[in-house]
C-alpha cells in the first residue's frame, strides 16, 4: 500500500502502457461486422423473394388475360431472363445507387413509393414509442417505489394483472375497439387517415398501449431489484431524499437493464404498424405493403421489406452501442 | 420465450413430468388457465358438429341486421348468424394456429440441431443465419414468407410456421447446449453412437418440457399472428372463416353493426390468452421462473413464538454532556413473532470506539441500522430512548421508522421534521457497510458518490462538495485522489474501495461513525491497513483538515470477529440472541472476561500456542433462532455452567466491580471454572475443558 509520495511516484511511472487497438475500435469493427453480415442476409432474403415464388411472377402479377408480349417485355424490363447471379450482381448494385426498382403493376419507380409512404409510417412509429417510453417510465418506477418491500401486495397483484391481461391485447384488435369506442359511440376523434394531430391519437394509443404496459411491469422488477442492492442502503444511509435516489441512483441501473426489452418492443412495435396502418387507412408502407402482397407487386415488396428489415437492423445497432456507453463496465469506457 | 432448464439435468422420467405438470395446475392460475384452455378446445372440437346448420344457414330476411333475439350479435350480408359463425371459428382459427406451432417446433428443432446432425462448419453458418433471423419481429417474418408462398389460408399457415422457427431453432440450440455439452456428444461419437440415437435417446427428452412450454406460449402467438394475417386478407380467404376473417368482415360495418367486429376479437383475444397463461402455468410448476418468496416471508412463515420479555434495563450513564450515542432498551421485532433484537442498551461517548461483537443471527447488524434510522417497513423498531448527541432519533410521524414508538406520542416540541432529522443524520452520523463492492453505485463515479453528501447536507457547490470529496480520499490515504474520484468502483481494489467507504462516511465530520463488518470482506493484510485507518481517523489523526475545537469521532464497530474488534475498540459489548450479555473494557478481554459465551469465543481463536494436536475449541450446539426462543436464558443451551435455574429464568446485565456488565446466573462458577456436572450442556459439549482454555490475547493475528 502506498503511503509516502515518493512511492506513489514510482507507481505512476511504472504504469504499463498498454499497446494496441483501443477498446472503442474494436468494438465498432465487431460489430460493424455483424452489421453488415445480417444486411448480406436481408439484401439476399429481399433479392430471392421474386425467385422463390411459385410460377411465373410477372405473369402472377399481371394476370391471367395479359398478353404474353406485355408478359415478356416486363420480365425483359425487370432482368428476370439473367442467371441468377447476374441479376444479384444487378441488384446489389442498384441498392447502393438507390434504385429499387420498379412496380409491376403501375409502373412507378419503387423508390418513389417509399419515399411517399415512409414519412407516415416513421412518425407512427416514432410518436407511438415515445409515447410507450413517457407512459412506461413513470409508471413502473412509482409502482415498484409502492410496492417496494411486499407493501401493497393488492396493488401489486391489480398492477400486474392489468398489465398482462391489457397488454395481451393485440394491436390490431385494440384499434378495433378504439375504433368502436371513439367512432360510433364517442365521435371524439377521427377513425380514419391522417388529418392533423387528433387523428394520431387513437392509431398511437392502440400501438402505445401493449409495450409501455410490457415495459412498465419489466422497469418495475428492475426497480425493486435495485432497491434491494447494497448502493440504495449507502445513499439512505447517506440521507438523500427520496428523489435523488430514485432518479439519480435507483433508475439509471433499472433503465440499463430494460434496454434490450426497449429495442425488443420497438421492432414489434414496427411490426404492429402494418395492421394499425390497415384499420384507420393511414397512408404509411403498412397499407402499400399488404396491397402489393395481394396484387404480387413483388418489386414493391422487396423494397418495403428491405426498408423494414434495414430499421430492425438498425435499432439493435443502436441498443447494442447504447449498451456499450452506458455501462461503465464495459470495455469501452475509458477509465 | 426465454424459459430454460438450469444446468444439466438427467433425463426426464414420465413420472416427474407428469408431477409437474400436476403441481402447475394447482395455483389459481393454472386451475384458470386449464378450465379456459379446455374451454376452447371442446368449442374447437365440437362446435362445427353440433352447430353446423346454424352457422350457414342463410336467412335472406335478415341480412345485415344488429343483435336481436334470434341472432345474438347479428347477421353478416348473407343472413348467417355471426354469433354461432363465431363459435364454429373456433376450429379453424385453433386449428391452423397448432399446425403453425407444430410447423415451427419442428423446423425449430432441426435447424436447432443441426450442428450435431451436419457437422461444425455448415451448422456455423446455419447458426449465424438463425441469428440474423431471431433479430427480426415475427410478424414481419411471416409477411416475408408470405410473400413467396401466397395468400391463403395453406400460404399463411407456412408462413407462420417457418417465421417461429428462428426462435425455437434458438431456443433448442440453448437448451440442448446446456444439457448435452458438446463434449459429451463428441465422446458418445467417438464411442460409436449414431447422431440421430445421440439426438433423440439424450438429447430431446432433456429439453422437452421447456419446449412444450414455450410451444404453448407460442400457439397463443401463433393464434394472433393468423387472426392478424386473415385480418389482413392474406390469411383464410371466404368462404372458408376464420376468426381474422370475421374481423374484416365485421370492421366494414362496424358503424352499423359494431358487435360482428367486437365479438370475433373478443373470442381472439380470449384464446390467446388461454394459450399464454396456461403455458406461464406451466413455466411456473416446472419451476423456471425465479420465485417470488423472499427470505423475509419465510420468516414470517414461522410460528409465533413467545416474546421473551425484557425488563428495561439501561446501562451505567457516563456524564451526559460527554455522550454522543444513548441507547437504552432498543427493540426490533418483524411480524410473525421474530425478535431478533430484545432490549439493548449502551452509551457512546465522544472519542470512544465501542466494539459489538456475536455471531451470525445476534442482532448485532440490525442493532447498528436501527440506531442509524435504516430499518423500514416490515421491522418495527422502538426504543425507550434513542439519541444522538442528545437529539431524539425517534421519529414522531412513524415514516423514518417501521411504526409507531414505544408510547406513540405526538410530536412533542424540539421533535424534528422528518427532514431536519434526516439532514442531521446526514451531518452527525456516518456509515460504512461489509461489501464495499455493492454498497457504491456501479454506475456513478466514486468522486460523485462522495460529493453528494456534502452537496446535498452542507449546501456545498458541486466544484466545492468534489474538492471536498478528493480532500477525504486524500484523508483516507488512496493515493492520487484526483484521479480515482473520477472512476467507477469496479476501477478500484476491495481495500481501497472500502478505504473510499469509510471517506464517504466522513464527509460532513460526523459524530458518529457505524461501521458494520467493515473489514470481512477484505483479506488480512488489508484489513489490517483499513483497521489502522479507522483508528487514525477516530482518534482525530487525519490531517490539518480537521478544524480545531471538533470533538473525536465515536465509533461503533460490529463484527463477528473478536479478534479484530480487540484490535480497534476500547470497550467490547457481546451480544447473543438479540441481547447484550456482557459489557467489559478491551483491556480486560484477555483475563477477566465472566460471560460463558465470551470466554468461549475467545477461547476459539487458534493462537501459536494453541495445541496442535488436540481439535480446535468450538462452541458446540447452533446460535438460537430468533423467531423460537427460549424462556430462560437464550446461551443455555450450549453452556457448560446452566442449571435449571437459567432454563427457567433470562439473567439482566448486572454491573460488576471492573467496570464491565454481565448478564449470567453463575458468574462465580464461571471465574473459579467449574463446569456444572449435569448441566443440559454438558451432554453437549465435546471437550469440556476448552471451554475454560486460558483465553488467548486480543491482538493475537
Amino acid at each position: 500500500m502506498i503511503d509516502t509520495p515518493q512511492a506513489a511516484a514510482a507507481q505512476s511511472s511504472n504504469r504499463a502502457f498498454t499497446p494496441g487497438a483501443s477498446p472503442w475500435l474494436r468494438f465498432a469493427v465487431r460489430r460493424l461486422g455483424q452489421l453488415l453480415l445480417s444486411a448480406l442476409v436481408l439484401i439476399t432474403a429481399s433479392f430471392l423473394i421474386i425467385h422463390l415464388v411459385p410460377g411465373d411472377p410477372v405473369r402472377a402479377a399481371l394476370g391471367l388475360n395479359a398478353s404474353q408480349q406485355l408478359v415478356d417485355a416486363r420480365r425483359a424490363q425487370l432482368g428476370l431472363n439473367d442467371p441468377l447471379w447476374l441479376q444479384y450482381g444487378h441488384y446489389l448494385r442498384n441498392l447502393f445507387t438507390g434504385q429499387f426498382g420498379t412496380s409491376i403493376t403501375s409502373g412507378l419507380p419503387v423508390s418513389q413509393v417509399i419515399g411517399q409512404r415512409l414519412p407516415a409510417t416513421l412518425a407512427l412509429a416514432g410518436y407511438s414509442f415515445l409515447a410507450a417510453i413517457v407512459v412506461a417510465v413513470p409508471l413502473g418506477l412509482t409502482m415498484g417505489a409502492a410496492t417496494r418491500g411486499g407493501r401493497r401486495r393488492g396493488t401489486e397483484l391489480a398492477f400486474t394483472s392489468a398489465s398482462i391481461l391489457l397488454a395481451a391485447i393485440p394491436g390490431f384488435l385494440l384499434s378495433v375497439g378504439l375504433v368502436y369506442a371513439f367512432g360510433v359511440t364517442l365521435h371524439w376523434v377521427p377513425v380514419a387517415g391522417k388529418s392533423g394531430f387528433s387523428s394520431y391519437l387513437l392509431p398511437i394509443v392502440s400501438l402505445a398501449v401493449g409495450p409501455a404496459l410490457v415495459l412498465a411491469r419489466i422497469l418495475r422488477v428492475e426497480v425493486l431489484s435495485a432497491l434491494r442492492a447494497d448502493y440504495v442502503r449507502t445513499a439512505r444511509a447517506k440521507r438523500l431524499p427520496a428523489w435523488r435516489v430514485y432518479l439519480l441512483h435507483v433508475l439509471p441501473n433499472a433503465l440499463t437493464a430494460t434496454l434490450t426489452i426497449c429495442g425488443l418492443l420497438l421492432a414489434a412495435l414496427i411490426a404492429g404498424t402494418v395492421l394499425v396502418e390497415y384499420v384507420f387507412a393511414w397512408p404509411g408502407l403498412g397499407s402499400t405493403i399488404v396491397a402489393s402482397i395481394i396484387a404480387k407487386d413483388y418489386p414493391v415488396v422487396q423494397g418495403i421489406v428491405l426498408v423494414y428489415g434495414t430499421g430492425v437492423l438498425l435499432i439493435n445497432l443502436i441498443v447494442d452501442v447504447a449498451l456499450a456507453l452506458l455501462d461503465p463496465r464495459s470495455t469501452i469506457r475509458e477509465s | 420465450m426465454a424459459a430454460s432448464l438450469p444446468g444439466g439435468r438427467p433425463p426426464a422420467g414420465r413420472k416427474r413430468r407428469t408431477g409437474h405438470f400436476r403441481r402447475a395446475l394447482r395455483t389459481p392460475l393454472g386451475i384458470s388457465a386449464a378450465v379456459l384452455l379446455a374451454v376452447v378446445l371442446l368449442l374447437a372440437v365440437f362446435a362445427p358438429l353440433v352447430w353446423p346448420s346454424d352457422a350457414s344457414a342463410i336467412d335472406t330476411f335478415n341480412i345485415l341486421r344488429g343483435p336481436s333475439a334470434r341472432h345474438w350479435l347479428g347477421t353478416n350480408n348473407l343472413g348467417q348468424d355471426v354469433f354461432y359463425r363465431v363459435l364454429v371459428a373456433t376450429r379453424l382459427s385453433v386449428g391452423l394456429a397448432l399446425a403453425a406451432t407444430a410447423i415451427g417446433v419442428a423446423c425449430g428443432l432441426l435447424l436447432g440441431t443441426a450442428p450435431l446432425i451436419v457437422g461444425r462448419r455448415a451448422g456455423r453458418v446455419v447458426t449465424s443465419v438463425i441469428n440474423v433471423a431471431v433479430a427480426f419481429p415475427a410478424l414481419l417474418l411471416a409477411l416475408f414468407f408470405a410473400v413467396i408462398f401466397g395468400v391463403g389460408a395453406e400460404g399463411a399457415l407456412l408462413a407462420i410456421g417457418f417465421a417461429s422457427a428462428p426462435a425455437f431453432a434458438r431456443l433448442v440450440r440453448t437448451l440442448s447446449a446446456s444439457v448435452a455439452g458438446l463434449d459429451y456428444i463428441a465422446a458418445a461419437r467417438i464411442a460409436g453412437v449414431s447422431r440421430i440415437r445421440l439426438l433423440t435417446r439424450h438429447v430431446l427428452p432433456n429439453i422437452g418440457e421447456p419446449l412444450i412450454v414455450n410451444a404453448t406460449i407460442a400457439a397463443g402467438d401463433a393464434l394472433l399472428s393468423f387472426a392478424g394475417l386473415s385480418f389482413l386478407g392474406l390469411g383464410v380467404q371466404a368462404p372458408s372463416y376464420d376468426w381474422g376473417q370475421l374481423l374484416n368482415d365485421g370492421l366494414q360495418g362496424i358503424y352499423t353493426r359494431p358487435a360482428a367486429a367486437l365479438a370475433p376479437g373478443v373470442a381472439v383475444v380470449v384464446a390467446g390468452l388461454a394459450f399464454n397463461l396456461f403455458g406461464e402455468a406451466l413455466a411456473a410448476g416446472l419451476g423456471l421462473t425465479s420465485p417470488r418468496i423472499g427470505k423475509l416471508r419465510a420468516a414470517l412463515a414461522a410460528s409465533a413464538a413467545k416474546a421473551a420479555a425484557a425488563e428495561p434495563k439501561t446501562s451505567s450513564r457516563t456524564d451526559a454532556a460527554d455522550s454522543v450515542l444513548r441507547v437504552s432498551n432498543l427493540e426490533v421485532s418483524f411480524p410473525g413473532g421474530v425478535h431478533p433484537v430484545r432490549g439493548v442498551s449502551f452509551t457512546l461517548n465522544r472519542g470512544e470506539a465501542v466494539g459489538v461483537v456475536g455471531e451470525s443471527g445476534s442482532g448485532k447488524s440490525l442493532t447498528a441500522l436501527a440506531v442509524a434510522r435504516l430499518l423500514e417497513h416490515p421491522a418495527h423498531v422502538s426504543a425507550a430512548e434513542l439519541t444522538l448527541l442528545g437529539q431524539d432519533l425517534r421519529a414522531e410521524d412513524g415514516r423514518t421508522g417501521g411504526g409507531r414508538t414505544a408510547g406513540g406520542r405526538g410530536r412533542a416540541a424540539g421533535a424534528m421534521s422528518d427532514r431536519e432529522l434526516r439532514r442531521f443524520l446526514g451531518i452527525k452520523a456516518g456509515l460504512v457497510f461489509q461489501d464495499p463492492m455493492t454498497s457504491f453505485n456501479p454506475v456513478k463515479r466514486i468522486g460523485a458518490q462522495l460529493a453528494e453528501v456534502a452537496a446535498e447536507h452542507h449546501g456545498l457547490s458541486r466544484r466545492q462538495a468534489g474538492e471536498r470529496a478528493v480532500d477525504r480520499l486524500r484523508a483516507v490515504r488512496i493515493p492520487r485522489p484526483e484521479h480515482r474520484a473520477r472512476q467507477f468502483p469496479h476501477e478500484l481494489s476491495g481495500g481501497m474501495r472500502q478505504r473510499a467507504m469509510i471517506g464517504m462516511a466522513i464527509m460532513g465530520e460526523p459524530a458518529l461513525v457505524i461501521a458494520d463488518e467493515p473489514t470481512t470482506a477484505l483479506d488480512v493484510t488489508v484489513q489490517r491497513q483499513v483497521l489502522r485507518l479507522l483508528k487514525s481517523i477516530q482518534a482525530g489523526a487525519d490531517g490539518p483538515a480537521r478544524a480545531a475545537g471538533s470533538s473525536d469521532m465515536a465509533l461503533l464497530f460490529i463484527s463477528h470477529d473478536i479478534t479484530v474488534v480487540g484490535q480497534v475498540c476500547d470497550r467490547v459489548l457481546v451480544m447473543y440472541a438479540g441481547k447484550v450479555v456482557e459489557s467489559l473494557p478491551t483491556a480486560d478481554l484477555a483475563a477477566r472476561a465472566r460471560h460463558p459465551y465470551t470466554r468461549a469465543l475467545l477461547a476459539a481463536v487458534p493462537s501459536m500456542e494453541t495445541p496442535r494436536e488436540l481439535p480446535l475449541a468450538v462452541i458446540p450446539g447452533r446460535p438460537a433462532d430468533p423467531a423460537d426462543l427460549p424462556a430462560g436464558c437464550a446461551f443455555a443451551p450450549r453452556c457448560a455452567f446452566a442449571d435449571a435455574k437459567c432454563l427457567d429464568a433470562d439473567p439482566s446485565l448486572v454491573a460488576g466491580d471492573a467496570g464491565g456488565e454481565v448478564a449470567c446466573w453463575h458468574v462465580d462458577r464461571v471465574l473459579a471454572a467449574e463446569p456444572t456436572a449435569t448441566g443440559p450442556a454438558s451432554a453437549l459439549t465435546a471437550d469440556p475443558e476448552s471451554v475454560n482454555a486460558a483465553p488467548v490475547s486480543g491482538e493475537a493475528e
